[in-house]
């Protein structure tokens, strides 16, 4: 019988770690070349970290944190978007978790609410709907943000809020995809990426078969793999065996929670309710074509983005000159060779997209590096 | 009192009147009756000897009733800890009430009775104090601030003072204040079984000050929970400090929230925790004296100080990779990815 | 929202399509809109932001463990 402790412990235990390390280190010395294994969700990147992995590995394989974590990836003019909005009379703003803590152009939304606007950082999408209910004399606006994990939640939302009649509630969308963002990082000749540890709960939602074209288009393996440092270690040794094989495939090594198909009710969702964009601005890594979702124009009456359009203004805002943030999001420059890191660009007062969120690489460089 | 035809606080309990009156006598002065109190002057005349330790801390925790506790007894036991920390017997202490317009009468009961039985059990009284009502819309229910002095039983305890070669000590499991504010907190709508930490320090250090435990570091994990202590200390000391992050002890129920929400348990606040700096030769002498008493007998030793990595924390994970432990950043939220 | 650990379904609400799930001794409610097939008490699934996101295959998250339990066993052996 299974336990729930069992189930996360076993797939934490510091033994089987060990041994992976062992077998992945006996295994890479038939390498040719270096791999450099892109994990392209924050949630990989904050394992890596947390639980050191980088160190109980051999020089030859490297880490090239990619462009996964959806607060990283938001372009300053959507941050301002989101707060001017937040300005408007009689709204309500409201986003996930450690979104306020983003800078845009002219601050962040903690600062933002700290000037008196009502902006609500929250932890379930379907709070939303309370709000809206217990404030009728006000217009809610949802800045929703994340990639294809998240999004199907802000349709449930919506359905709900159609199902209920809850007419004033509106939404800001910003959702993402994965698959685009590894098309733009691989488009790049410089690019030293050369396998891809694909991520947990995207591909629970969308299925692993949206990275065939990807592992087939630039014949890189490519695992998607589970969240506990166990799950990435045999990931990391999947990977290797391939290299040494040299083959490039798709494997699934998070198959307790992934299928082919994924979760077709959450698809279902996400088809009714939204449409791809023709291109979006990524953070670090600029325009990106069909790279991120809108509202279904027949919920144009709920989409914030056309019913405030006057307000919105057009301009693209850049991080600063000196960052680096794009080449390290390639993999092209590694964050310490960048000239603005730990100068000018620290956790405090981030310039790059990079060094916002804990799961950003330059952010988690400069805080995990130097511990020999 | 008024209590007849009002249910809530009202301006005019703040007014400096009769209701203002009423209320001190009524709630106030039955609940924290002691001489010094009772005399009514305009401030409280205090007979001190040698060193003295004196500090101040506001209490504005939202929810005021948490598993575990309320803001009274946080009030009383936060400031007893401060002194209890500076190796000084907590003996006399301030209050200050702000009282948002229409707060519950009843609640407000609640919580000075919590208080009065905090102040027992540390042995301290409260000798003056002052209350304001503000409109409703200007404070968040109730604020209280307290302030306290004592006795310097043992000098020389300091963040400066961590020598290299120290072992640290977590006196209980960490987290369990913060933990159970966030749980009690609406928005997360949790539940479990999980309680505060609260607790009132004094009886536990007063031990350890009389059994002659050279004590070179000693504070409570409030705010910025064992994280933020432990790089105080090593900026403070000019040291670096190495933790085993198997040996510290978390509840279950405080790693669940933290999986849940993707918070670190030594980020969480709490208050009734405490961390010393001690020589090797006497750890597990604490161990066994801190071991009496119920609210740290899972007390354990977590680390040492060593030379290396001046100014700062490294953590030592359960599978042999070393990190720095951070000072936590920001508002606690949860986690996006 | 990505957090790894699964959470035990302990309570079932039909009537406005929720469920209670536990994660060491932590419960909440969360909206079961996203799954197609009904849950049972005694799944294990994943959460994201208040959503059950998928059951977890107990067979197989079984299997990984054995085998990861086998691989530690023959190299401690092998040493």
């Amino acid at each position: 019988m299974l336990a729930l402790k069992t189930l996360y412990q076993g797939f934490r235990d510091p033994q089987t770690l060990a041994k992976l390390a062992t077998m992945i280190a006996d295994e890479a010395q038939q390498l040719i070349e270096p791999i450099k294994i892109m994990e392209v969700c924050g949630g990989h990147t904050h394992t890596i970290m947390k639980y050191g992995l980088k160190q109980l590995l051999p020089n030859n394989i490297e880490f090239i944190h990619g462009p996964g974590c959806p607060v990283c990836i938001m372009p300053k003019e959507r941050i301002d978007h989101a707060a001017i909005l937040a300005c408007l009379p009689n709204v309500i703003l409201v986003t996930l978790g450690d979104m306020i803590r983003v800078p845009g152009s002219k601050g962040s939304l903690a600062e933002f609410r700290s000037q008196g606007h009502d902006i609500r950082p929250i932890y379930d999408p379907l709070d939303t709907l309370n709000i809206a209910i217990n404030n009728p004399d006000k217009t809610i606006i949802f800045f929703a943000i994340g990639f294809e994990t998240s999004t199907p939640m802000t349709a449930v939302l919506l359905e709900q809020a159609e199902k209920r009649g809850i007419n004033n509630l509106l939404f800001y969308i910003n959702h993402v995809l994965v698959p685009p963002a590894i098309d733009a990082v691989m488009a790049d000749p410089d690019v030293q990426v050369n396998a891809f540890i694909g991520p947990s709960h995207v591909s629970v939602i969308s299925g692993s078969k949206v990275y065939r074209p990807c592992v087939e288009k630039y014949q890189t393996p490519l695992v998607v793999s589970g969240f506990e440092p166990v799950d990435v270690m045999e990931s990391i040794l999947r990977i290797v065996r391939q290299k040494v094989q040299g083959v490039a495939e798709l494997d699934v090594q998070y198959s307790r929670a992934v299928t082919e198909e994924g979760n077709l009710a959450a698809q279902n969702k996400n088809q009714e309710t939204f449409v791809v964009r023709e291109s979006f601005r990524w953070r670090g890594l600029g325009p990106i074509a069909k790279s991120a979702l809108a509202l279904n124009p027949k919920y144009s009456h709920r989409d914030a983005e056309i019913i405030y359009r006057d307000q919105l203004p057009n301009t693209e805002i850049d991080d600063h000159k000196a960052c680096q943030c794009g080449d390290v999001l390639r993999g092209i420059v590694k964050p310490k060779d960048c000239k603005v890191f730990g100068r000018g660009c620290s956790p405090q007062t981030p310039l790059g997209s990079c060094m916002v969120s804990s799961e950003g690489a330059c952010n988690a460089y400069y805080r995990y590096n130097g511990v020999s | 009192m008024s209590e007849n035809n009002s249910k809530t606080v009202q301006l005019s309990h703040g007014g400096g009147g009769k209701e203002m009156s009423d209320l001190i006598q009524q709630i106030f002065f039955k609940a924290f009756k002691n001489p010094i109190l009772h005399n009514e002057e305009d401030a409280a005349l205090l007979h001190l000897s040698g060193e003295t330790a004196f500090t101040t801390d506001s209490f504005t925790v939202a929810p005021l009733f948490f598993a575990g506790g309320d803001i009274g007894k946080l009030a009383i036991a936060g400031t007893v800890n401060d002194l209890a920390m500076m190796g000084a017997e907590p003996q006399y202490l301030s209050c200050s009430f702000i009282i948002e317009e229409g707060f519950e009468i009843s609640a407000l009961k609640q919580i000075v009775a919590s208080m009065a039985t905090e102040l027992h059990k540390s042995g301290t009284r409260i000798v003056c104090g002052d209350t304001k009502v503000v409109p409703k819309g200007c404070a968040d229910g109730l604020f209280i601030n307290t302030s306290g002095v004592g006795r310097i039983l043992r000098k020389g305890i300091s963040v400066k003072n961590i020598q290299v070669g120290d072992a640290i000590i977590v006196s209980r499991d960490i987290g369990r204040h913060g933990a159970a504010i966030l749980m009690a907190r609406e928005s997360l709508a949790l539940e479990s079984t999980l309680t505060s930490d609260c607790a009132n320090l004094w009886p536990v250090i007063e031990q350890l000050i009389a059994a002659n435990i050279e004590i070179h570091a000693m504070r409570d994990a409030t705010r910025g929970g064992l994280a933020a202590v432990l790089n105080e200390w090593a900026a403070a000391s000019n040291v670096g400090i190495d933790v085993q992050e198997d040996d510290i002890p978390i509840s279950d129920e405080v790693k669940g929230l933290c999986e849940l929400y993707g918070f670190e348990a030594h980020d969480l606040a709490n208050e009734g925790t405490f961390i010393l700096a001690i020589p090797q030769a006497f750890a597990l002498g604490v161990i066994e004296i801190m071991a009496r008493y119920g609210q740290s007998e899972h007390a354990a030793i977590i680390g040492s100080v060593t030379a290396e990595h001046q100014g700062k924390v490294v953590i030592t994970t359960p599978w042999g990779s070393r990190r720095y432990l951070d000072l936590p950043q920001g508002e606690l939220l949860p986690r996006i990815c | 929202m990505c957090l790894s650990i699964p959470s035990e379904v302990v309570e079932l609400h039909e009537d406005e399509q929720s469920v209670t799930v536990e994660t060491l001794g932590v419960r909440r409610k969360v909206s079961a809109h996203l799954i197609q097939d009904p849950l049972e008490i005694g799944d294990y699934v994943l959460i994201h932001i208040g959503f059950v996101m998928s059951k977890i295959d107990k067979s197989d998250a079984l299997e990984s463990i054995s085998l990861y339990r086998e691989i530690a066993e023959k190299l401690t052996a092998s040493e």
